[in-house]
C-alpha cells in the first residue's frame, strides 16, 4: 500500500491574531492561549506532525 | 581419496569452528537474528568446505576445479544483498531504523566473513598436506585468532571524547549546552523533555573523528543501538520526543538529545562509546598531506 503524506511543510497555523499570518495554509484562530495550544496538540496527534512555536503567539504544525 | 581426506576434514572443520566462533547474537540483533544462524553456518559449512578443497585439487592436479572459487566469490556476494535486504525491509517497519550505512556495514561483514572462513580452511589445509594434520589444525587455531582480531571493527569511543549535556530551552528552540536540537512548541512537551530527557556531547579526538560524525549514517547507528538498549518514548504521531544529533558547526561536537525509558546517563554514555564506527563513514583527511596541512 502506498502512502501519500505531505512532509516538511506547513500542514496547519494556530495563532490568537489573524493579522499575523497570510497565505493559502488552514489556519485556526484561538480566543485564549489555552485553547491555542490545546488546538495544536489535538492537531499534531492527528497529523501526525509537530508543534513549532515562531515565538510571535504563532505556532505551526509541521511533518517532519 | 584417503590421502586428501584427512586435508580436507581438517580444513573444513577449522574453517567451520571459524564461522561459528565470529558468529555473535547480542543486544542490538548485530550481526544476525537467531533464525539467521542456521543460514550463515550453512554458507559458513560451504565456504569452508572450497578452502578445503583447494589443495587437493592442485595437488591432483585439477586445475580447472580450482575455478570454482570464482563461482563461490559470486555465491558470497550473494549473502551480502540477502542481509542487506532483509535487513532494509526490517527497517522500514522500525520507529527508529538502523539506516543504509549501518546495514551496508553489517552486510559487508557478512560476506567479509565467509572469506576469513575460507583463508583458515584453505590455510590449514595447505599446512596439513604439507607437514601434518597437527600442525594445520595449529595453524588453523592462528588464523581463527587473526580472523577475530581483524573482524573486531573499532569503536567510536576510540576516536571521541563524551561528556554530559545540559537540556535547556533557549525561548522554544532545544538545546544540549550551546547546540540547537530543534523548536519545540507545546509548553507540555518541553517539561516532560526537560524532566525526562539526557543530552550528551560527543567530542572528536581529532578532525577525522569530526568527519565521522558529520555523517548522517553514523549519526543514526548511534541513535538506533542507544534506543535499542535504553528505549525511546517516541510515538508513531507523536514525534517531539524523537532522539536527534546535532552538530555545532564551529566547534564540531555532536550533542545528542533522546528521552528514553530508562534515563541512566553512564549507561548512555557507555552505549555511545561501543557503537561501531561505520567503516563508509570514517573521517580519512589526515591520512593526505594536504588534510595533515591544514589539520596544524
Amino acid at each position: 500500500m502506498n502512502e501519500t503524506s505531505l512532509n516538511h511543510c506547513i500542514l496547519a497555523i494556530v495563532c490568537r491574531r489573524p493579522e499575523k499570518v497570510s497565505g493559502a495554509c488552514p489556519t485556526f484562530i484561538a480566543a485564549s492561549q489555552e485553547e491555542q495550544q490545546n488546538i495544536c496538540l489535538l492537531l499534531a496527534r492527528i497529523l501526525g506532525g509537530i508543534v513549532h512555536d515562531l515565538e510571535n503567539g504563532v505556532y505551526i504544525i509541521v511533518k517532519h | 581419496m584417503k590421502a586428501y581426506l584427512v586435508v580436507i576434514l581438517v580444513g573444513l572443520c577449522l574453517g567451520f569452528v571459524d564461522r561459528c566462533v565470529m558468529l555473535r547474537n547480542d543486544y542490538r540483533h548485530y550481526p544476525t537474528y537467531p533464525h539467521g544462524h542456521l543460514t550463515h553456518l550453512a554458507m559458513g559449512f560451504i565456504a569452508a568446505g572450497l578452502g578445503a578443497m583447494v589443495v587437493p585439487a592442485i595437488s591432483k592436479p585439477d586445475y580447472v576445479a580450482v575455478t570454482f572459487l570464482v563461482l563461490a566469490a559470486q555465491e558470497f556476494r550473494n549473502i551480502r544483498n540477502m542481509e542487506r535486504e532483509s535487513l532494509g525491509k526490517l527497517d522500514e517497519n522500525k520507529l527508529i531504523g538502523r539506516g543504509q550505512d549501518y546495514i551496508e556495514g553489517i552486510a559487508k561483514v557478512f560476506e567479509a566473513r565467509n572469506y576469513l572462513c575460507m583463508s583458515t580452511a584453505l590455510i590449514s589445509s595447505a599446512v596439513t598436506h604439507i607437514w601434518s594434520w597437527p600442525l594445520g589444525v595449529v595453524a588453523g587455531l592462528v588464523c581463527i585468532l587473526l580472523s577475530l582480531k581483524w573482524m573486531a571493527g573499532r569503536q567510536l569511543g576510540e576516536v571521541i571524547e563524551i561528556s554530559r549535556g545540559k537540556l535547556h530551552f533557549a525561548g522554544s528552540l532545544l538545546m544540549v549546552d550551546d547546540v540547537v536540537i530543534m523548536n519545540v512548541g507545546l509548553p507540555a512537551t518541553r517539561e516532560k523533555i526537560l524532566a525526562e530527557g539526557l543530552g550528551i556531547i560527543l567530542h572528536p579526538q581529532d578532525d577525522d573523528a569530526r568527519m565521522t560524525l558529520d555523517n548522517i549514517g553514523q549519526r543514526m547507528a548511534i541513535i538506533y543501538d542507544v534506543v535499542s538498549i535504553l528505549g525511546s518514548k517516541i510515538e508513531i504521531n507523536e514525534t517531539e520526543l524523537h532522539p536527534m544529533a546535532r552538530k555545532n558547526p564551529d566547534k564540531g561536537y555532536l550533542a545528542l538529545f533522546i528521552v528514553p525509558n530508562e534515563p541512566d546517563v553512564e549507561s548512555l554514555i557507555d552505549i555511545v562509546k561501543k557503537v561501531p564506527l561505520l567503516e563508509s563513514a570514517q573521517g580519512i583527511g589526515l591520512s593526505s598531506l594536504a588534510g595533515r596541512k591544514a589539520a596544524d
